[in-house]
């Protein structure tokens, strides 16, 4: 059932996936920014610029361009990159990993944060534990993950130096690791310290993405959990003699989660998107950092890549998040 | 389990200590900065190793990778003056039909083995390949017939070119080793480069650092810093914040100010030199810039000195031409005085005043450049005290190149333009030349003047050609040369950094601080 239901989500994907494709490979041809444009040199003749069109294959009508760019997606190639001479795919998943382990920290971060304001929020109710507890998420609500970086950047970086200010880890030390998820690599192979190195490099990008998003947990978790609180089994359970803060935590917790998983699914895909700017503030590896220098260069087969990748992280994502939504209400999971 | 106030920021200690013992404090401070190790934020990612083929081989901020890695044909010093590298002696022949090489003797790859003459041949074969992908092909598809004999390279020429050998110590004029590149294809070249510079590649994460070491064996001695890594940073916030904590050692192309405020705290100096690259106006020629009332008031309205004051800081060279002063063909008798009410009576010859101005556009990048886009808008205010009205159009670098390509940009669009080699022929030639690409004023006046020079035999009369040509442009006003770019650089004050005009950072020639 379960296998079935992932099977078909996956093939509803495709459509996507190819729409996203064609979307993409038209619009970049469409808006402005030659490639080649941007590498003619002092003296190059217009020959010259023909003959690089030409190199790269740009000379050829659109929709040609476009079938031997989806004759090589379909096996499994996209095609060089024109600024840095190496394969997409495999450009691209060098980089992925480091992106995905600043996403996984960043919503772990987000999540720890969020629920634990919400239950302080919710069991200092009324009083001046929940007000900071709103005041301290409406601030990171309000303030974007860049603008966390830069101050975290000044605080930890410059005034109070503890935290490395850029990169994945230290140049001067090799990591020696086999694959290139190097904190999870790490941590499997109970390599503490080059885990401590890596995160330490990654503490201030995924903090600085996680903040608004904790903040966004914290409110809609309080909410549901101040909704729970009302109810009957709650009030029971206190007479009981349970503590308000078991309460909320053993019973009224879970029944809260659903509103928030469902938005901490949508705000993840949105934390993939952020993690462009935030890994090009922290000269952070990953394929946002990539995204920028394909967009300045107008490397157009990156960009594709990238873009796609993009698509297919959210598409994947939006379906662990249906499957989560099964996990936690027994009414999905038996129809 | 009873959550108290006590208890939480009991835990919050735990965890700030937890988070201290993990990073320990300052590690990050102090890894830079050890003796025999230096770390440069650098403002651009390396994007691939071949330094000869692709956009990055034409970009000048990655030459200071390149040149720490690879040798070029020929070296040039932080003044610009050429001095032998991989060749010794160069030269043409009296027919001006060929041109000799005497290579090297006793430089060795990093891998050990030695650098030949075919090392040389290969390389230059390869570069003016039209199928090879070197931007630079049409320079270096001018030699071919290669031979040698011992040392010596020879070959032919399609045509003489004054400028040939300068090209050998710029832009993709680098030797590669033959044999290793054969063996290991272009896509083992960019996971593990082999060159014979000052320094070796020991790990290169793209977009996050490069650690290079010294190389024992190179043939102008070991440099003097044992490992250099470039980090790349490409954000200023994070370059300053790097300089400052001391996470590195090196950092350059950070906002004045920031320079200001840094170069005199305690353990960090300054240097800036002027660079190789100007800010200019080019002017295209269509309306209204076929009025020449128009475009000499342009160039008089506008106050060079005072932009470099007031918006850098000081940290510019108000220029009148497109040569720079440490060009070979800069004419300091050349000039185009600020004169805004010249530039009003002009205009009214035409029938232009404040309350009745010509109107165009004028397009600009915004953070592509120092204060670009704020030293258009002062230009624009300045212009319109005379009678001048434009209209400032932000656009990206790369619709910048694709406009001039395709000879469609405004009016008149702000630019940089560098020339590492300091000639003429890659400064006024191909900026103001009307077949080249790059130019936007395009006139057969300007071209039957800039036509001969290109094969011009006598280096002193083609020198003075350029000079006649940069008057001719000036006395015509058809660019808007603005101000020489300084680049500032910070250093911690345990290293001795010299500056290059190349705007190229070479660790090569960083020493430790007596």
């Amino acid at each position: 059932m379960l296998a079935r239901r992932i099977l078909l989500r996956l093939l509803q994907a495709v459509p996507t996936l190819i729409g996203v494709a064609v979307l993409v490979f038209v619009l970049l041809r469409v808006v402005p920014g030659d490639p080649v444009a941007m590498m003619i040199p002092p003296g190059a003749s217009a020959d010259d610029v023909v003959r690089l069109h030409a190199l790269y294959g740009l000379d050829r009508p659109i929709f040609w361009q476009f079938l031997v760019w989806a004759g090589q997606a379909a096996r499994g190639s996209f095609g060089i990159s024109i600024s840095l001479h190496q394969g997409v795919a495999g450009l691209i998943a060098s980089r992925l990993p480091a992106t995905l382990e600043l996403v996984l920290l960043a919503a772990t971060i987000a999540i720890v944060l969020g629920v634990a304001l919400a239950v302080i929020g919710t069991r200092f109710a009324g009083g001046g534990g929940e007000a900071a507890v709103d005041a301290a998420s409406g601030f990171a609500l309000a303030v974007p993950d860049f603008v966390w970086g830069l101050g975290f950047i000044l605080i930890f970086g410059v005034l109070w130096p503890v935290l490395p200010i850029s990169g994945r880890a230290d140049p001067m030390h090799a990591l020696d690791l086999a694959t290139g998820f190097t904190l999870i690599e790490s941590l499997l192979r109970l390599r503490l310290v080059v885990a401590g190195e890596v995160l330490a490099h990654m503490a201030m990008p995924a903090t600085a993405l996680a903040l608004p998003l904790a903040a966004m947990i914290a409110r809609v978790l309080k909410s549901s959990l101040a909704e729970q609180m009302g109810q009957d089994y709650v009030l029971i359970a206190r007479v009981k003699g349970f503590s308000r803060a078991r309460v909320i935590l053993v019973e009224a917790l879970r029944n809260a989660a659903l509103p928030t998983v469902s938005l901490t699914g949508v705000q993840v895909t949105f934390l993939v998107g952020g993690t462009v700017l935030i890994e090009r503030l922290f000269s952070y590896p990953g394929i946002g950092n990539l995204a920028i220098d394909a967009v300045i260069n107008r490397d157009l087969p990156l960009i594709q890549g990238l873009i796609l990748t993009f698509a297919v992280l959210f598409i994947l994502i939006n379906l662990a998040l249906d499957l989560s939504y099964a996990a936690l209400d027994p009414r999905l999971r038996h129809g | 389990m009873e959550l108290t106030r006590r208890g939480l920021v009991a835990g919050g200690l735990t965890l700030a200590s937890a988070g201290r013992m993990l990073t320990g404090r300052s590690a990050w401070a102090q890894a830079a900065g050890d003796s025999g190790a230096a770390t440069i934020a650098f403002n651009v990612a390396l994007p691939a190793w071949d330094p000869t083929v692709g956009g990055s081989a034409v970009n000048p901020t990655i030459q200071a990778i390149y040149q720490s890695v690879f040798d070029q044909y020929i070296g040039q010093n932080p003044d610009l003056s050429f001095t032998p590298g991989i060749l010794e002696k160069w030269g043409w022949n009296d027919a001006g039909t060929q041109v000799w090489m005497d290579v090297r003797k006793g430089v060795v790859w990093h891998d050990g083995s030695p650098l030949t003459p075919d090392d040389v041949v290969w390389s230059l074969t390869r570069a003016g390949d039209p199928k090879g992908g070197n931007p630079i092909q049409f320079i270096w598809g001018n030699l071919g017939n290669f031979r040698t004999d011992g040392q010596r390279v020879t070959a032919d020429a399609k045509q003489f070119d004054p400028v040939l050998f300068k090209w050998m110590a710029f832009l993709t004029g680098y030797v590669l080793p033959r044999a290793y590149f054969e063996k290991v294809g272009p896509d083992g070249f960019e996971k593990k480069p082999v060159g014979s510079g000052p320094y070796m590649v020991d790990a290169f994460e793209r977009n996050a650092f490069l650690r290079l070491k010294a190389n024992p064996h190179y043939w102008g001695g070991r440099p003097a810093i044992g490992t250099v890594v470039f980090k790349f940073v490409t954000d200023a916030a994070a370059r300053i914040a790097e300089i400052e904590s001391g996470s590195s050692d090196v950092t350059l192309e950070i906002p004045y100010e920031e320079y200001d405020r840094l170069r005199g705290k305690k353990g960090i100096r300054g240097v800036t030199t002027p660079v190789s690259n100007i800010g200019m106006i080019f002017i295209t020629n269509v309306p209204p810039m076929l009025d020449a009332n128009v475009r000499h008031a342009m160039v008089m309205a506008v106050d060079k000195k005072l932009l470099v004051d007031k918006l850098l800081r000081g940290y510019g060279v108000p220029i009148d031409t497109l040569e720079a002063p440490q060009y070979e063909a800069y004419d300091p008798s050349i000039r185009t005085p600020h004169d805004p009410r010249r530039a009003a009576e002009l205009l009214a010859k035409s029938g232009f005043s404040e309350k009745k101005p010509v109107t165009f556009t004028i397009q600009t990048t915004r953070g592509y450049m120092p204060k670009d886009y704020e030293m258009i808008q002062a230009i624009v205010g300045m212009w319109r005290r005379v009678g001048i009205h434009a209209d400032i159009e932000v656009y990206e670098i790369a619709k910048h190149f694709e406009l001039r390509a395709a000879h469609k940009l405004a009016p008149a669009a702000f630019y940089n333009w560098g020339d590492a080699i300091g000639d003429p022929t890659t400064s006024t030639g191909f900026a103001m030349f009307g077949p080249s690409p790059h130019s936007a004023w395009k006139t057969k006046d300007v071209d039957a003047m800039i036509g001969p020079l290109w094969g011009e035999r006598d280096e002193a009369k083609r020198i003075a050609g350029w000079k006649a040509v940069d008057r001719y442009v000036a006395d015509n006003a058809l660019v808007l040369p603005l101000l020489q770019y300084v680049q500032p650089i910070l250093h911690k004050s345990t290293l001795n950094v010299v500056p290059h005009i190349s705007g190229a950072l070479q660790p090569a020639r960083f020493t430790p601080a007596a």
